[in-house]
């Protein structure tokens, strides 16, 4: 098996996530010698999957934002198939069901159809009607992909517009949880990117989930020469001055490359370059942290009457997004159904799914030893589930239990140990890096820390990251 | 090289980069962006496209010549026949 000992690349990719998939398509697509390092066996990072006892679990992907039908121009989806020459076909993607934002007194639905949201808004909250048409017109004209932008907080933004704190929480509580690595707040470009993929566009996801998108980015990758090492990262990034000069894999080897494409995060990169003291950035370390309870069912969800794609919920009169003083912060959360899709011709998914993401405090976790982790796993994986269980149409915990087949939870440790974030932060960084930048003249961020975050995003990143440090200096 | 088969090139470069655009109609004297749905990102292929598989380089400054399909054949016709020659 090849060392890669001494090889030379224009460019060399540091992950196999969605960013580095997508970045390393354009450069192979121009002929650019390009290899991708995975220390994973699996692709995806952060959205992955994997078999146990015979059911295909999928990890991180609730949803594929950004969603819109055929001949929809302009979009970010339109752009990320063009960019990576893939025909929209191949993903497959099928329409959610439709999702809710559940709050103690109010609830708000939303499909891919926009004006089914505004007419909630304006039937929940008739006071505020006309302010959120005005809060959309202004984020309509609003560039969030400027790569000079200048952050600001969203909520300070929205409050120019949006009076009803309860309804900015509501808006906020679903684009937090797909994207936000501050704290209580989030910038207000990322405000914007979510709101237009989430509620202006929408859910999708292919039957076959994550998977499908793995192997659609990783064929086209491969045909067009790009090299990949699945189970090998970079240890060490050698500098010579503000230059990255080679980089030293796990196994030792040595190779050289034009260019690096990071999807390490911010601090994680910076941390690889040996002209960096150790601990260098932990104040830009994420807290934001979450514990995922998967269920598998022997049943589809909407035979025990659950036919919601996707629940964003809160319990409490006001809704916190940080990092909780509690193992799992139990009063917010978002509850997933891989299931209620439209499917083509309604073709059932193998398994029921319950997906249950919830807020964690990394520090609790990471203290935890071994058979403490477990049990610690058993307790909030019931508490989670019965807090879920209060925010969708009633089944006893009973019934649940009878149809489970299969259980599992990931934690903010897992979330560390598979996407490399330190922290467990699950979108990396509050730091984010629009132009991709480092101190180092060849060395750039793709990925969470680049800034552009869902899934459709990652992929915009790395295709953006590419073409403006790369392909067009040319 | 005529101007004609220029055109046909570039307009074979947009099918290829933007397979969900119809080229049928495309008026050579207007604008392409005024009748296609293409973005800057999409111009950069194009230009890309020259170069891989003809060897025509477009510096940056010079993209705004690729306005029409008439401004495409007008500056690209003298850069593919000094390629031929």
């Amino acid at each position: 098996m090849s060392t890669l000992e001494g090889e030379r690349y224009d460019a060399v990719i540091i992950g196999a996530g969605m960013s580095g998939l997508a970045a390393g398509i354009r450069l192979a697509l121009f002929n650019k010698r390009v290899l991708i390092l995975e220390r994973h066996n699996a692709p995806g990072g952060l959205n992955s999957y994997y078999s146990r006892s015979g059911l295909r679990f999928d990890v991180g992907l609730h949803a594929m934002t950004n969603f819109v039908r055929q001949g929809v121009k302009g979009t970010p989806l339109t752009k990320l198939f063009r960019q990576l020459r893939i025909p929209c076909e191949a993903f497959a993607l099928c329409e959610q069901y439709g999702s809710r934002i559940h709050f103690p007194d109010v609830q708000l639905e939303f499909t891919n159809d926009f004006t089914h949201f505004e007419s909630q808004i304006a039937d929940k909250f008739p006071h505020e009607a006309d302010n959120f048409r005005r809060l959309v017109v202004a984020l309509k004209a609003f560039d969030e992909t400027a790569l000079d932008y200048q952050p600001c907080g969203a909520k300070d933004v929205i409050k120019k517009f949006i009076h009803d704190p309860i309804l900015t929480d509501m808006l906020l509580l679903p684009l937090m949880y797909y994207g936000s690595a501050n704290e209580n707040d989030m910038d207000w470009a990322q405000f914007v990117i979510m709101f237009k993929s989430i509620y202006c566009e929408g859910f999708a996801r292919p039957f076959e989930g994550v998977r499908c998108i793995l192997r659609e980015l990783t064929k086209k990758y491969k045909s067009l020469g790009g090299e990949r090492k699945m189970g090998l990262g970079v240890k060490r990034i050698h500098t010579l001055n503000t230059h990255a000069k080679a980089l030293e894999l796990d196994n030792g080897s040595m190779i050289t490359a034009d260019h690096i494409f990071s999807s390490a995060g911010l601090v994680e990169t910076l941390r690889l370059c040996d002209d960096q003291p150790p601990n260098t950035g932990g104040e830009h370390i994420g807290k934001l942290s979450y514990v995922e309870t998967i269920h598998a069912l022997d049943i589809q969800p909407s035979a025990l009457g659950w036919k919601d794609t996707i629940v964003f919920f809160n319990t409490q009169k006001e809704f916190t997004y940080r990092c909780p003083q509690l193992p799992v912060d139990l009063h917010s959360g978002v509850i997933c159904f891989p299931n209620n899709y439209h499917y083509v011709n309604d073709e059932p998914l193998e398994q029921g799914w319950l997906r249950i993401t919830a807020l964690a405090n990394y520090n609790y976790w990471k203290s935890l030893a071994p058979d403490a982790y477990q049990d610690a796993k058993t307790e909030w994986f019931t508490q989670l589930t019965s807090t879920a269980l209060n925010c969708l149409p009633p089944v006893s915990v009973d019934v649940l239990k009878s149809h489970t087949v299969d259980i599992d939870m990931f934690t903010p440790t897992t979330v560390e140990r598979f996407t490399g974030h330190l922290g467990g932060a699950i979108y990396g960084s509050p730091q984010k890096n629009r132009n991709g930048k480092t101190h180092l003249d060849n060395l750039y961020l793709i990925g969470t820390d680049q800034g552009f975050l869902g899934i459709v995003g990652a992929m915009l990143s790395g295709i953006s990251m590419a073409n403006y440090h790369v392909l067009k200096n040319d | 090289m005529t101007h004609e088969e220029v055109k046909q090139i570039v307009l074979d470069i947009i099918a290829e980069i933007a397979p969900d655009e119809d080229i049928s109609n495309v008026k050579p004297d207007v604008r392409l962006r005024e009748q296609l749905d293409l973005d800057s990102m999409d111009f950069l292929d194009i230009v890309m496209e020259l170069r891989k598989k003809h060897g025509i380089e477009v510096p940056e400054e010079d993209y705004t010549k690729l306005a029409s399909l008439d401004s495409c054949a007008e500056y690209l016709t003298p850069k593919f026949k000094a390629k031929a020659s």
